[in-house]
């Protein structure tokens, strides 16, 4: 029975309260290990089409009569449009049409960051168009820039109001620590670079306004452009069949969508808009520099007694307060914890969601806070770790749907061991250590999410669900457990996705999320065609119904079909559901040149029932690879005085290559949450990407003695690190 | 062209990715950079890995290119999916034409070759272990 509940619905980790019609989920999970298609590695279902380059992404859609837009954006961390003339480019050759400031959603004349949209030229062809970008006559009133996130903080300057948590007694708990750990940890900002950059294709098709767009939300660009543009949702058709990545840039229609939309209204043509790799720099979004002072007090077994954390999140222009102090809040048993976030408003580009917002940061600070106190109190890193898990919920006693943390602790530890072996490696100038980190983040998905199936008489299924594949292997995630609950071979399986026209509502892909919020809902709609075709087998062969194969008891149907539906139903009320993780890193450090070689990274994380084995592993090292630039390479700069983005290219904002790569092992405890929806599964796009760079910067420790404080560790921050701590070992021999 | 003869009457300054794409309709080669820096328009011009966005169509005028087009039946396409060397399959078709040159130039390359030779294509996904294990089992 549709049942109407009002739950907490979390994404990427914020929490809203919603409404949402769920249809009890009547299935049990199946047995834990792998069955006859589900837990066996199974190489993706549309494999074939994106390597033999056959797969149509939104970069390829063409449309005959189609446009190309180029937009006017700010050259300015802070300035005024005072006078705006389009004439001159809309008599450029090509040139079909123009708008300016107020023609649509986003184009304004108060820039607040360098790469803000005021304009936009559609023309014949994309050189055209830029061609007449360079005609607008546009008089900027360059204004002073803020860029210095402290420096907002302090006036005030804010995003939202700061954010506190606060348990227990902060400072009794301090007074009652054997040590106390006091340090700050900054990290940079960081770029998402998809390879298929942000766009959109739109043409009207009578009052129907189709949006090809490369997007990680059909069902919110379809939304937020029917709002937009004051359309029924219905009269707004968005389509996304293959996507070149997002990692969390592109869960808005963004203002490329909004350009090409309104061009296409004012020309009658179909216009594309899309950014330039230079754009992606600047107008995309960002994972934001953060600012972590922690005050970390234990007792001299280990035992936390205070968690004190202050974070600054430089957010820039626009985006949201990221859960920076999320791993300090969540990841361990202390009865004692505050912590304030700030959110600086900043002349810098949004922020934008990005792989596990705000806990890859946290974690980073906390993580290595927590090897610093081990150092003080000659613990062993992971043993502190140990004596500080969470059984419940921190600071209270709401259960975990499930939790295997401990075991992945134990699993850890053959890597853990190999510490001595390879420190007995090092030699006069490279050293080498071991480090570790634990993970926690959400990963449940939840409702709602929707699926129909079609079973032929041939005994195959097509799956149809509006979601979008953004890379992460979901369609063929889906078309293993619809195939596993069929009983048929995963290859009879077909699966239609990206388009809302076309099938139903589907979860965003974002927060790890995809893949536990649409598979219960394809098993459940596959539950349903399955119990039809017994019913009708029961029918027509009575008690011998079950001696008949699938293809014989449909063969009867001709051109008829067997419709199953499902729906997500709800996550379990008054749990936690989320995931955890261990990684254990291995570097070589040069001491005299400060450069860092990440050697070997052990990865094992708890996600539930793994559903694919292969698709899993390829996750873990992406999150891992992408982790290791966020650690050593990657960092947006910007001249401090102007504002001026200096990384606009693929050379110069260092991305790892094929040649950057350490080994990596992957272990997925694939124990199947009992508690959550009928397959027991979690998400795995984010949570390898958080424990690599504590991972990392604590395996620098144990080779150096080095406290790494900022990402990324450049040259010059290790060979900082390494004077520092030469410094305090003189200092201490002195003081002897 | 994939082993077919064409003639264009191509404005000076049209890219070799351009003509592919958007005069010939060949959209297996993709743009992501425009500017030489990430490997995923790679083609093979006589042979060669060539970046296709910073090389003029002019350039390339009686000679021989293969786009992922005339790679489709190569067994390293099989190889990448097997491994699962994909995920957003952008960079890919870059990626398979790179590493079919590696292959035809040396059929058992060393993971330091792999790792040299195939340095110039970017994948964000982080697909690079398994583009390794792709190319080090591409004959199955």
């Amino acid at each position: 029975m549709a049942r109407l509940i009002r739950t907490e619905k979390e994404v990427e980790g914020r929490n809203e309260e919603v409404w949402i019609v769920v249809d009890e989920d009547a299935l049990e999970q199946w047995p834990a290990g792998p069955r006859d298609v589900v837990g066996r590695p199974q190489a993706r279902n549309d494999g074939h089409a994106r390597a033999r380059g056959e797969a149509r992404y939104t970069a390829d859609v063409h449309f005959p009569g189609m446009l190309h837009a180029a937009v006017l954006r700010s050259p300015h961390a802070r300035a005024r449009v005072k006078r705006l003339d389009l004439a001159p480019a809309l008599a450029a050759p090509g040139v079909r049409g123009t708008i300016g400031p107020g023609d649509a959603p986003e184009l304004g004349t108060e820039c607040e960051y360098e790469g803000a949209p005021v304009a936009a030229v559609c023309a014949d062809s994309l050189g055209e168009a830029r061609a007449a970008l360079a005609l607008v006559d546009v008089e900027w009133e360059v204004l002073e820039p803020l860029l210095d996130p402290d420096e907002a903080v302090a006036r005030g300057s804010l995003i939202a109001p700061p954010r506190t948590h606060e348990r227990g007694d902060f400072e009794r708990g301090l007074a009652e620590a054997d040590a106390v750990v006091e340090a700050t940890f900054r990290t940079q900002t960081v770029l998402h670079n998809s390879m298929e950059t942000h766009q959109s294709v739109c043409r009207w098709e009578g009052d129907v306004l189709e949006v090809y767009t490369s997007t990680q939300y059909v069902w919110g660009v379809r939304q937020e452009v029917a709002d937009a543009l004051d359309l029924p949702p219905d009269k707004v058709r968005v389509v996304c069949d293959y996507m070149g990545g997002g990692f969390g840039s592109k869960n808005s229609p963004g203002e490329y969508t909004f350009v090409a939309a309104e061009l296409a209204r004012r020309t009658g043509r179909p216009v594309r808009c899309a950014l330039t790799r230079r754009e992606e720099h600047v107008a995309a979004g960002s994972r934001n520099a953060t600012t972590q002072r922690y005050t970390i007090g234990a007792r001299s077994d280990g035992t936390l007694t205070a968690l004190g954390g202050e974070f600054v999140n430089a957010v820039g222009a626009d985006g949201w307060v990221a859960m920076t102090e999320g791993p300090m809040v969540m990841l361990y048993d202390c009865p004692n914890l505050r912590s304030t976030t700030y959110g600086a408003k900043l002349n810098l580009p949004p922020t934008k969601a990005f792989r596990a917002p705000g806990f890859v940061e946290g974690t980073f600070g906390l993580e290595c806070a927590l090897d610093e106190l081990a150092a003080k109190l000659d613990l062993d890193p992971l043993e502190l770790r140990r004596r500080n898990h969470a059984h419940s919920e921190p600071g209270g006693d709401r259960p975990y749907s499930s939790k295997n943390l401990v075991e992945c602790y134990r699993r850890a530890e053959p890597h853990w061991e190999r510490r001595h072996e390879v420190r007995a490696r090092s030699t006069a100038t490279v050293k080498r250590g071991v480090g570790m980190a634990s993970q926690v983040w959400y990963g449940g998905g939840g409702p709602p999410s929707y699926a129909w199936i079609r079973v032929g008489s041939d005994a195959r299924a097509t799956v149809v669900t509006a979601m979008q594949d953004v890379g992460t292997g979901t369609k063929t995630a889906v078309a293993m457990v619809a195939a596993e609950e069929l009983g048929i071979p995963v290859e009879h399986v077909t699966v239609a996705v990206g388009d809302s026209l076309r099938g139903p509502y589907a979860t965003l892909s974002a927060g790890s999320s995809t893949t536990p919020s649409v598979a219960p809902a394809v098993r459940a709609a596959a539950a349903d065609a399955k119990r039809q075709i017994q019913e009708m087998a029961e029918q027509r062969y009575g008690a011998n119904a079950g001696k008949h194969s699938l293809r014989e008891l449909l063969g009867v149907l001709g051109n008829a079909q067997i419709l199953g539906t499902g729906s997500r139903g709800p996550n379990p009320t008054g749990m936690t559901v989320l995931t955890f993780g261990v990684q254990v890193a291995e570097v070589a450090v040069d001491v005299e040149t400060g450069e860092v070689t990440v050697e070997r990274i052990a990865a094992v994380h708890d996600v539930g029932r793994v559903i694919n084995p292969l698709g899993a592993s390829s996750q873990v090292e992406g999150g891992i690879i992408q982790g290791v630039g966020h650690t050593l390479s990657e960092a947006r700069l910007v001249d401090p005085a102007s504002g001026d983005i200096l990384t606009t290219t693929l050379d110069a904002y260092k991305m790892p290559t094929i040649a950057d790569v350490p080994e990596i092992v992957t272990e997925l405890i694939d124990i199947p949450d009992t508690q959550l929806t009928n397959l027991g599964s979690k998400g795995i796009g984010e949570p390898p990407i958080i424990p690599v760079a504590a991972a990392i910067a604590n395996a620098i420790r144990d080779a150096t003695g080095a406290d790494v404080r900022a990402l990324p560790i450049t040259r010059e921050e290790m060979l900082r690190a390494l004077a520092e701590a030469k410094e305090r070992s003189r200092e201490a021999a002195a003081a002897v | 062209m994939n082993g077919g003869g064409y003639a264009f009457d191509a404005p000076v300054g049209t890219s070799l990715a351009e003509l592919l794409r958007e005069r010939i309709g060949l959209t297996g080669t993709k743009v992501a950079c425009n500017e030489g820096h990430c490997g995923a328009c790679t083609v093979l011009v006589d042979g060669e890995p060539t970046l296709s966005c910073i090389t003029l169509a002019h350039r390339v005028a009686g000679r021989e290119v293969t786009t992922i087009e005339g790679l489709r039946d190569h067994p390293m396409v099989d190889a990448f999916v097997r491994a699962d060397a994909l995920q957003c399959g952008f960079c890919t078709p870059g990626q398979i034409v790179s590493a079919v040159a590696l292959v035809e130039a040396d059929a058992h390359p060393s993971s330091e070759e792999i790792r040299h030779r195939m340095a110039g294509n970017i994948c964000r996904c982080g697909t690079y272990p398994k583009i390794e294990e792709a190319i080090r089992q591409w004959r199955g």
